[in-house]
Formats: C-alpha cells, sequence, structure tokens
C-alpha cells in the first residue's frame, strides 16, 4: 500500500509539472505532451506499472478496509473518533473513493479516446494537437467542476496519505519525521491547488478565445 | 455531583448486551471513575440487583487491567492517564455518561465490562521475550554495554502496561502499538538482537492470526495510550519486518 502510494506521489508530482508547462507555454507543452504520447518507454513500460500501481493502490486500499471493519464487529454506541486523530486519517476510503471515481471519468474521457485515437484508428501523429486538446477538454464548465472538487478530495487524501506512507515504510524518526509532515503538508496543498489553477487558467483563457 | 450513566450489561459471552441507564448521586470530584462505579454497584447491591463487572487490579495506573471506553474515547478524557486515574472532576454535574467495554473481535465481552485480552498474551508467547538459559550462572544484564539511547528508548516502549487502549481506540481495532512497543523493547536491546527476526515475524503472525486490524497511521493510538508510547514503535517493528521478510530463513 505504501510502496504504490509512495510510486503515486512520485507520479503525481510529474503529471503536475508537465500540466503546469502549459500554462507557460502551448508550444513546450506540445513537445512533452507529443513526448509522452510517444515514447515507447513511456507508453509500454511505465503506462503498464503506473496502471498496476493505481490498481494495487485501490485493490488493496478495498482488502485493508473490509479486514479492518471485520475487526470490529460491534460498533461502539458512542465513538469520538475526533478526539485523538485527524478527519483526513479516519477517512482515507471516502476520499479515495472520490478519486476513484474521478479516475474512471478521466479514463473514459481522456485515456480511451487517446488509445482509440492512436492505436485502433491509428490516425497519424500530429505533435500540436495537445494544447489544443486540453484547452477544448476545460472548456466544459461541469469538468472543471468535477476537476476541482476531485482535486479537493486528494488534497485532503495526500494530507495523511504523504507522512503515512512514510511510517508504513519504517521511516519515522525525530530527526526526519517533522521534516516529511512538513513536506507532507506543503504537498497536499500545492499540487491540488495546482492543479486547479491549470483547470482555471485554461476554462477561463478558453472562454477568452 | 449528580451523574447518569449509560453502561453496556451484558450477562455472558453469548447474550446480545445492551446499554442501560443508572442514576448516580452524591458523587465526589475527588473519587477515581472506579470508585464512582464502586458507589453504584453497592447502590445496585443495596436494591438486590446485579453489580456492574469491570476489570480493575492496582488502582494506581501500573498494572494495565482497567479499561472502559468513556465518553468515546478509551480511558476517558485525559492524557496519558488509566480509567483508574481518572477522577470525577473531569466531568461536570448534571453530564451522562457512556461506559462501553474496549470493542475489538479479538476482545470478546466476557460480561458487561470485561473483556477477554488474552489475545495480547498469545502475541508475547509468540516472542515477546529472550531465550536465556536461568541455570543459576545467567550474566548479570549491566555487564551488556547498551547505549544511553538506546536503553531509553526500550524503556520507554517497556512501560507499556498492555492495556489494549491502543486496540480499543483505534478505529480499525488494530494492535499495532501494543505488538511494536513489545518489539522494540527487545528490539533495541543487545540480547535481544539475536532472535530478531523470528520475533518480529512471528508476533506479527500471531497478531494477524488473532484478527486485529491494519494500521491506517491515524495515531489515535498514540493519543489515547495511558503510557504516551510513540508511533515511533510501529515504524521500528515495519523496519524490523521488513528486513526480517527480507533477510530471514
Amino acid at each position: 500500500m505504501a510502496l504504490s502510494a509512495l510510486f503515486l506521489l512520485i507520479f503525481l508530482l510529474q503529471h503536475f509539472s508537465i500540466n503546469l508547462i502549459s500554462v507557460f507555454s502551448a508550444d513546450a507543452f506540445n513537445e512533452v505532451s507529443h513526448f509522452m504520447g510517444t515514447n515507447p518507454l513511456v507508453q509500454f513500460v511505465m503506462q503498464p506499472i503506473l496502471m498496476f500501481a493505481v490498481v494495487f493502490h485501490f485493490v488493496m486500499g478495498f482488502v485493508l478496509e473490509i479486514q479492518n471493519k471485520k475487526a470490529r464487529p460491534q460498533k461502539y454506541a458512542y465513538y469520538k473518533g475526533s478526539a485523538n486523530a485527524s478527519w483526513m486519517s479516519r477517512n482515507m476510503a471516502i476520499s479515495g473513493l472520490f478519486i476513484l471515481g474521478f479516475l474512471a471519468i478521466h479514463m473514459w474521457d481522456f485515456w480511451f479516446p487517446e488509445m482509440q485515437y492512436k492505436y485502433i484508428a491509428m490516425n497519424p501523429e500530429d505533435p500540436t494537437r495537445y494544447f489544443g486538446e486540453l484547452q477544448h477538454k476545460f472548456g466544459d464548465v461541469w469538468r472543471v467542476l468535477v476537476y476541482c472538487i476531485t482535486f479537493v478530495f486528494l488534497g485532503l487524501h495526500l494530507m495523511h496519505g504523504f507522512q503515512s506512507a512514510f511510517q508504513s515504510m519504517g521511516a519515522n524518526g525525530s530527526r526526519f519525521t517533522p521534516t516529511i509532515k512538513t513536506i507532507g503538508k506543503w504537498y497536499a496543498i500545492v499540487i491540488p491547488a495546482g492543479f486547479i489553477f491549470i483547470a482555471l487558467f485554461h476554462a477561463l483563457n478558453g472562454a477568452n478565445h | 455531583m449528580n451523574l447518569t450513566l449509560k453502561i453496556w450489561r451484558q450477562k455472558n459471552k453469548q447474550d446480545k448486551g445492551r446499554m442501560e441507564t443508572y442514576p448516580v448521586s452524591n458523587i465526589s470530584g475527588d473519587m477515581s471513575f472506579l470508585e464512582m462505579l464502586d458507589v453504584l454497584n453497592e447502590q445496585l447491591i443495596n436494591d438486590g440487583k446485579e453489580p456492574v463487572a469491570f476489570d480493575h487490579d492496582c488502582r494506581e495506573g501500573i498494572c494495565g487491567m482497567c479499561s472502559l471506553f468513556i465518553n468515546g474515547e478509551a480511558h476517558g478524557p485525559g492524557r496519558e492517564i488509566t480509567t483508574c486515574q481518572l477522577h470525577m472532576r473531569s466531568f461536570k454535574d448534571g453530564d451522562t455518561i457512556h461506559i462501553e467495554p474496549w470493542r475489538a473481535a479479538a476482545f470478546p465481552v466476557v460480561k458487561d465490562l470485561v473483556t477477554d485480552r488474552s489475545a495480547l498474551d498469545r502475541i508475547m508467547n509468540a516472542g515477546g521475550f529472550v531465550s536465556v538459559n536461568t541455570s543459576g550462572n545467567t550474566i548479570d544484564a549491566n555487564t551488556i554495554p547498551v547505549p544511553k539511547a538506546d536503553a531509553d528508548k526500550a524503556f520507554d516502549a517497556a512501560t507499556c502496561i498492555g492495556c489494549g487502549a491502543c486496540v480499543a481506540t483505534c478505529k480499525n481495532a488494530s494492535a499495532m502499538l501494543f505488538t511494536s512497543a513489545k518489539v522494540s523493547q527487545l528490539a533495541l536491546l543487545p540480547q535481544g538482537k539475536v532472535e530478531a527476526h523470528d520475533r518480529v515475524l512471528n508476533m506479527v503472525h500471531q497478531m494477524d492470526l488473532e484478527g486485529f486490524g491494519n494500521c491506517t497511521n491515524t495515531g489515535a493510538c498514540e493519543v489515547e495510550c495511558p503510557k504516551g508510547i510513540s508511533l515511533e514503535n510501529i515504524a521500528r517493528m515495519n523496519r524490523e519486518y521488513l528486513s526480517a521478510s527480507v533477510t530471514g530463513e
């Protein structure tokens, strides 16, 4: 669980960095997207690893949740969870479900059409198509709304998940744990807020064009 | 002060159990929580009713016998105390207090507020010891040099009294804090290193067999632990487990 989480943290940072390029330069974004979309190492090695990590992470999440529910068959009549643990840490399954729902939409909305375009319809590669497609997608207000809500939940998930992944891997010490927790908090705020900013930037910019 | 108690009553393991309401009056703020229950029980006995069964022994916070989930928290409100160290001054006149037994599949209710916590003993039996020949010529442990920092950490872990508050408070009913404290208290010392790999593998295996949940690092156990056992111990056990799984036979 923690290992797949650490991998997904790195992936998210990479995804964010590429998306952020779109704010500064359409050409650079097209170039990077073209590389990511056509490089065989990315397409046929990294992409399956990512798929596996995502599926592993949520399947393990469900398995652990079921085991944990079984470990307390009789609930307390009065349980004050907020007295000793954060909402984020107690509701990883809820924030995770929101993210999973978004991933399903993301696959249907982006990944399947992309696979269809490249590998089924066998369209000739156009290295300049990516920025326009991005702006077109963010032209839909509903898509942007769902996107923004999901990233709020991702922020909540990361707020606990970042430091939790390190703790599960055994990385806890008085010298570096405070640093990990601080980086985790910043990561959980900056990355989702950045994704929301990029979506809003293109939604507003696209509307102006 | 006058209070209303909502207490879990259950005749035996087979009984379904239910919450019952009892009023108690003239409770002094200087009484411990268990003394308040003694007052209730005297009242129940005088009325010809069955007293409430609850675990207790030393009543000074060191034996780990008292339990009780009070107003939604293990050992009630207050930090780094057991139920016997909880005083009634923590409550106000007219309060309603919910009192329940530890809830976990691994801690079946024996009667009322008494649970069977022998699952923790079985985890200890699986490896929470150092094999030493006690034939009469055992070497004094103090002759083996131990770095002060390690000795302190081992001692801190060893202050765990095995009350099970960590399990009771964890939303997953996980026993990771208990098991990790018992793994750590030996793993940090030279005497414990010889059996370190088998110890962590066997204790974690037994923990899983007992039906405890998984650790999701909410940190609730550390907050509610009457001895302030640190989450650092869980990370240490995870390291020990990872290392033993990779290098063990």
